[in-house]
C-alpha cells in the first residue's frame, strides 16, 4: 500500500518535470503540442478514492500550469477529465468489477481496453484545455483542428510509455 | 437540513468536482482580464530557479547560432560607428553632437522560457525590476520585435509575445509612411496580419513593415516584417495584408529591452489631454 503511494509520487513528479522540461519545448509547425502527463490520472489505481482522484488531479494541474504560465487552464481540465474517469471505467469495461491488484494499463488489461480507455479521457482532456486557452469560439475550427493534433500525438506518446514501462505478457 | 447534508455527502463527489472547477475558473479569468496572479506564475521563485537551469542546459545546443547572431551583430553595429566613417568635412561631423540626445536605452537579457503553439504566447527573461526593467516596456531582438515586458519581479520579467491575441503593435509601410496595426490571428507563427492600410497606398510584396514610433513601447524603425500577401475585400477601404515576421520566434536566446528615458514626459503631456 505505502509502496503503491510512493511509486505514484515519483510517477507524479517524473511526469510534471519531463512535461515541462522536455514536451513544452516540442512545438511542431506551432501546431503540435503533446500532454503527455495525463498518464499520471491514467494511471491512478482502481482503489483509488474518489475524492483524492480529483484532489490530486487538480495539484497535477496547478503544477503544469506553475510552469507554462497558463494560471488555472491545465488544472480545470484535468479536474474535468478525472470527474469523468470512474464513469469512462464502468463504460469501458466489460469485467463488472475490476480484480485485485490489477492496474489500468496495457500489460494487465490488453491494448484495445486501453487506447479506448484513454482516447475517451484526453479527448475530454484536450478539448477543453485547448477552448479553455483561447477562450473564445470564435475561432472553433482551427482551434478543434489544433486539438485533434495534439489529441493524435498523445495517444501516440501513452501506448509508446506503455510498451517501453512494461513489457507485454507473453 | 440533515436531509440537506445527506444528500451532500452521498454526493459529494460531484461537489467536490464542482468546488475545484470553481476555483480552476476564478484562476483563469483573473488571469485572463486582471492582474496576472503573483503567485502561480513563471515569475515566481522555484519555477523559474528550474526553468533557468532548464534552459542553461538547452543553450548549449544553439552556441553556434546565437553566437553567429551576435557577430553579425556587431559587424553592424561597427560598420555604423561614426569612428569608420569618412571625413568629408570636417564642419559636419561632430563627436561631441549637441543636435542628438538619447532617447533609448537597451537592456540585454536572457529568454528562460517561451512558447509558439498557444493562441496567447508569453516569454519570460532572466532580468527584472533590480536592472532596470518596468512594466510596459518593449523588446525586441536584432533581427526584429519581440513583444512587451507584462510583469516584473525581482530578477525575471514575463514578456507577452507578439504572438498573442492582445498585442497590437503600431507600424508603417517603409516606403510611404502610411500607418498600419500588426496582430497575430493565430496558426502559422512566422505570419502575422497587418490591418488598416488605406487601399489608394500602392504596396507591393516584399515592402518593409516598421515600427511607427508612436506607441512609447518601440522607437521608430524598428523591422516588424515584410508584405508576402495581400488583397482587397470587395466595397473595403483598407487591405488584408498578410506580412512575414522578421523574428524568427521558434529560435530566440537574447533580447533587447527597450527603456525610453522621455515616456514620463510624454506620458504626462498627454495625460493633460480631453478625452474624446
Amino acid at each position: 500500500m505505502v509502496n503503491l503511494i510512493i511509486r505514484n509520487i515519483i510517477r507524479f513528479i517524473f511526469l510534471v518535470l519531463f512535461q515541462v522540461a522536455i514536451l513544452n519545448n516540442i512545438q511542431l509547425g506551432g501546431y503540435i503540442n503533446p500532454y503527455l502527463y495525463v498518464l499520471f490520472i491514467l494511471m491512478l489505481p482502481f482503489e483509488t478514492p474518489k475524492w483524492l482522484l480529483l484532489i490530486s488531479a487538480f495539484i497535477l494541474g496547478i503544477s503544469v500550469d506553475m510552469f507554462s504560465d497558463t494560471t488555472g487552464i491545465h488544472a480545470a481540465a484535468c479536474v474535468f477529465m478525472a470527474f469523468c474517469r470512474p464513469g469512462v471505467l464502468d463504460l469501458v469495461s466489460s469485467r463488472l468489477d475490476y480484480e485485485l491488484g490489477i492496474q489500468p494499463i496495457i500489460r494487465d488489461l490488453g491494448f484495445k481496453w486501453f487506447f479506448s480507455y484513454s482516447l475517451i479521457l484526453v479527448v475530454a482532456h484536450h478539448i477543453l484545455l485547448f477552448f479553455l486557452e483561447v477562450f473564445s469560439f470564435s475561432e472553433f475550427f482551427h482551434t478543434l483542428f489544433r486539438a485533434v493534433l495534439s489529441i493524435i500525438f498523445t495517444m501516440m506518446l501513452l501506448v509508446l510509455s506503455q510498451y517501453i514501462m512494461y513489457r507485454p505478457k507473453k | 437540513m440533515r436531509n440537506f447534508f445527506d444528500f451532500l455527502i452521498r454526493q459529494y463527489f460531484f461537489f467536490l468536482f464542482l468546488i475545484l472547477e470553481i476555483i480552476s475558473f476564478i484562476l483563469i479569468v483573473q488571469n485572463n482580464y486582471y492582474q496576472r496572479s503573483g503567485f502561480i506564475n513563471s515569475t515566481n521563485q522555484i519555477s523559474s530557479k528550474i526553468l533557468s537551469s532548464i534552459n542553461d542546459i538547452s543553450q548549449y545546443f544553439s552556441l553556434k547560432d546565437a553566437n553567429r547572431k551576435l557577430s553579425e551583430e556587431n559587424a553592424r553595429l561597427l560598420s555604423e560607428s561614426k569612428k569608420f566613417y569618412m571625413k568629408t568635412d570636417s564642419r559636419i561631423f561632430y563627436y561631441s553632437d549637441t543636435l542628438y540626445r538619447q532617447q533609448y536605452e537597451f537592456i540585454s537579457a536572457k529568454v528562460v522560457e517561451n512558447s509558439i503553439n498557444k493562441r496567447n504566447n508569453y516569454l519570460t527573461i532572466n532580468k527584472g525590476s533590480i536592472h532596470g526593467i518596468t512594466k510596459d516596456m518593449g523588446v525586441i531582438t536584432s533581427s526584429g520585435i519581440v513583444g512587451i515586458v507584462r510583469e516584473v519581479s525581482q530578477n525575471f520579467s514575463s514578456i507577452i509575445s507578439v504572438l498573442n491575441k492582445e498585442t497590437k503593435v503600431s507600424v508603417k509601410v517603409k516606403k510611404y509612411g502610411h500607418l498600419g496595426t500588426v496582430n497575430w490571428k493565430g496558426g502559422n507563427y512566422r505570419y502575422g496580419e497587418l490591418a488598416d492600410v488605406p487601399t489608394h497606398v500602392k504596396i507591393a510584396i516584399g515592402d518593409t513593415i516598421i515600427t511607427s514610433g508612436y506607441s512609447t513601447h518601440f522607437p521608430e524603425g524598428i523591422v516588424v516584417g515584410t508584405i508576402s500577401d495581400f488583397k482587397v475585400e470587395k466595397g473595403d477601404n483598407f487591405y488584408s495584408i498578410e506580412i512575414k515576421f522578421s523574428t524568427d520566434f521558434n529560435n530566440i536566446s537574447y533580447v533587447y529591452v527597450i527603456r525610453n528615458i522621455m515616456k514620463d514626459e510624454i506620458g504626462k503631456l498627454n495625460k493633460n489631454l480631453p478625452d474624446g
